[in-house]
């Protein structure tokens, strides 16, 4: 192996990287904000073209000494960090304009970025640490990165929530070292399939610990807590990335560690980690969606509606466990449709909130009226995350359902109709705050237009949902690579 | 008169390590989630991540899977490096934020840092 194919592997990474220090140089010596935005957008774009670059010509195995790997499952999920990075500069355009840390912003961001991607590769529990870490000390000054009252105090949360949840992580690692004897997720799967049937309880023990400090990244019970707080307080901007890209780092490192590392289906430990995630799912379910029934706060509702979508993909996290088919692309596709319905959403709030002066979700009544982009981008994304055709979201929910009913285990079942039912009360307060924004009297009808760079990826992020939702087979196929590369 | 008992073994094992580390992160766990504080919360945690590493040590010294697999015996020993690096940052980036609410607020009790609940 060439130095060349080291870097090749590691590409879209090192682009990230080199455009936060390209940013922060440009800073210091006075560049304008429009130039740093442009080295912002430059690097994302470069990101997904060096992916696109790893989809074509492949990468060879074990580069950085098998820290890493480039294969269908990286590459897809590189394509998705990529395209929401891409997504958040695009629409942070005006909003940074405003604020004085614009280039600490985009630099943050953009390393943030390039360590999930990183994040998406890693075969080794150091990797997946580092990379990890680097994520979200980022996103913990992002958090903060307006330095006001609100933004701070949710930094601060974010941190100490964060700190503690990768020391729990650190400490299931450790265990998982020990026994296995290696960091590598080759050698650690070699272990189990041993069938080390005496090690069950201490391997019980250390996936635990490390799905609870995973948790955290997913915003998935037991680490959920912070979620309402940071989403509410963090720009806005800040907590779309947040709760697309993060969410999506976590679930692709649980699903390499837990699926690769510890197996699905035929080992002694899957049916453990199966149900762990089942009952982790059913928490989250409950709590997010009787956290958001009563908020007022637009932000603070998205924050309780991801903790309950957290618990939705985790239901195909326990489908993977007892070895269906299905569940590794299930989760895989839905995180794809998440991340548009969830951008769109995100952004809307993020300029309307702006424009309003105000998070109350009474405040967004008419806004049919005052900004019909607005209004109906925001309606449709709420409707696919409730899971109604046609959009993305139902096909989503569907295909993630079928495939744990499809694993014949009655647990599974039981979950199921749980999450169905969960589906029915989210109904509820999605669908209330439609009817707000459709029907609803405005106080006050002076409309409100999306700036430039937002109208380009509302149009994006719906084109995205409705596509997806009639026809999901061009992301569904490549989700069903991206899970059969896993094994 | 009765014979003298043998002098039981004394060496220390793994189990040893492995019962310190435990206790030692429980410790940590306990003043992170109970204390008010922000900067005895990441006290806590400094507590935490050295029971990791200690637990990680104690592994690679002791632990069953290094004769069998062969990988090569330092990998325990990186990892402890990494996990400090990366609490060094952690700790500074913790600090700086808690400095800044400080100066903001004139205090760090995270009961008074309550801006957003429910």
């Amino acid at each position: 192996m060439t130095f060349f194919d080291h870097v090749h592997a590691i590409g879209p990474a090192l682009v990230c990287y080199a455009g936060a220090g390209a940013i922060l140089s440009a800073d210091l010596f006075h560049g304008r904000r429009a130039a740093i935005w442009g080295i912002a957008v430059l690097a994302a774009v470069g990101a997904l073209g060096w992916t696109m670059a790893q989809a074509i010509l492949g990468a060879e195995d074990g580069a950085l000494s098998g820290a890493v790997r480039v294969d269908a499952f990286s590459i897809y999920l590189a394509f998705l960090i990529g395209a929401v990075l891409l997504a958040v500069v695009l629409a942070a355009r005006e909003w940074a304009a405003t604020i004085e840390q614009a280039a600490e912003f985009y630099a943050l961001l953009l390393v943030s970025a390039g360590s999930m991607i990183l994040l998406a590769q890693a075969d080794d529990l150091i990797t997946i640490f580092v990379a990890l870490e680097t994520t979200s000390i980022s996103q913990f000054i992002l958090a903060g990165v307006t330095r006001n009252d609100r933004s701070s105090e949710a930094g601060l949360k974010y941190l100490l929530t964060g700190a503690v949840a990768a020391a729990i992580l650190l400490y299931g690692f450790a265990f998982l070292f020990g026994m296995a004897g290696t960091t590598s997720l080759e050698g650690i799967a070699a272990w189990v399939a041993t069938g080390p049937e005496a090690q069950r309880l201490p391997l019980m023990l250390a996936f635990v610990l490390v799905a609870v400090g995973l948790g955290f990244k997913m915003a998935m019970a037991p680490s959920h807590a912070w979620a309402p707080d940071v989403y509410e307080g963090a720009p806005t901007l800040v907590a779309t990335f947040l709760s697309v890209a993060s969410k999506a780092a976590g679930f692709a490192v649980a699903l390499r560690l837990f699926y690769t590392g510890l197996g699905g289906g035929d080992t002694i430990i899957s049916q453990d980690w199966g149900m762990m995630f089942g009952a982790l799912a059913a928490i989250s379910m409950i709590v997010g969606n009787t956290g958001a029934l009563v908020q007022t706060n637009a932000k603070r509702l998205l924050g309780y509606s991801s903790i309950a979508q957290a618990g939705n993909i985790a239901v195909g996290l326990a489908a993977v466990a007892v070895g269906s088919t299905n569940g590794p692309s299930g989760v895989l596709f839905f995180l794809g449709t998440y991340a548009a319905t969830n951008i769109g959403a995100f952004v809307v709030v993020s300029f309307v909130t702006e424009r309003l002066g105000s998070e109350q979700i009474e405040d967004f009544a008419g806004l049919i009226k005052r900004s019909p982009v607005a209004a109906v981008v925001l309606s449709l994304c709420l409707v696919s995350l409730t899971g109604i055709p046609p959009t993305a979201g139902f096909i989503a929910k569907v295909y993630i359902f079928n495939s744990a009913v499809q694993a014949g285990e009655r647990w599974l079942v039981a979950l199921v109709a749980l999450a169905v039912l969960n589906t029915a009360i989210s109904a509820f307060y999605y669908l209330r705050w439609v009817r707000t924004m459709l029907l609803d009297e405005p106080k006050d009808t002076t409309p409100i237009r999306a700036p430039g760079g937002t109208q380009f990826v509302l149009a994006a992020a719906t084109v995205g949902v409705l596509f997806f939702g009639l026809d999901p087979s061009p992301l569904l196929h490549a989700a069903q690579d991206a899970a059969a590369a896993l094994l | 008169m009765p014979p003298i008992p043998a002098i039981q073994d004394l060496s220390i094992t793994l189990a040893h390590y492995l019962g310190l580390a435990g206790t030692i992160f429980a410790i940590g766990t306990v003043i992170a989630l109970s204390k008010r504080n922000a900067v005895a919360v990441l006290m806590g945690i400094e507590l935490m991540l050295n029971a990791v590493n200690l637990t990680v040590l104690a592994f690679s010294r002791f632990g069953a899977g290094f004769d069998r697999t062969g990988s090569a015996p330092l990998d325990g020993h990186v990892f402890v490096v990494f996990v400090l690096t990366v609490a060094a940052a952690e700790a500074a980036v913790a600090l700086a934020m808690a400095v800044l609410v400080y100066r903001r607020r004139e205090t760090i009790d995270l009961d008074r840092v309550n801006l957003m609940r429910w």
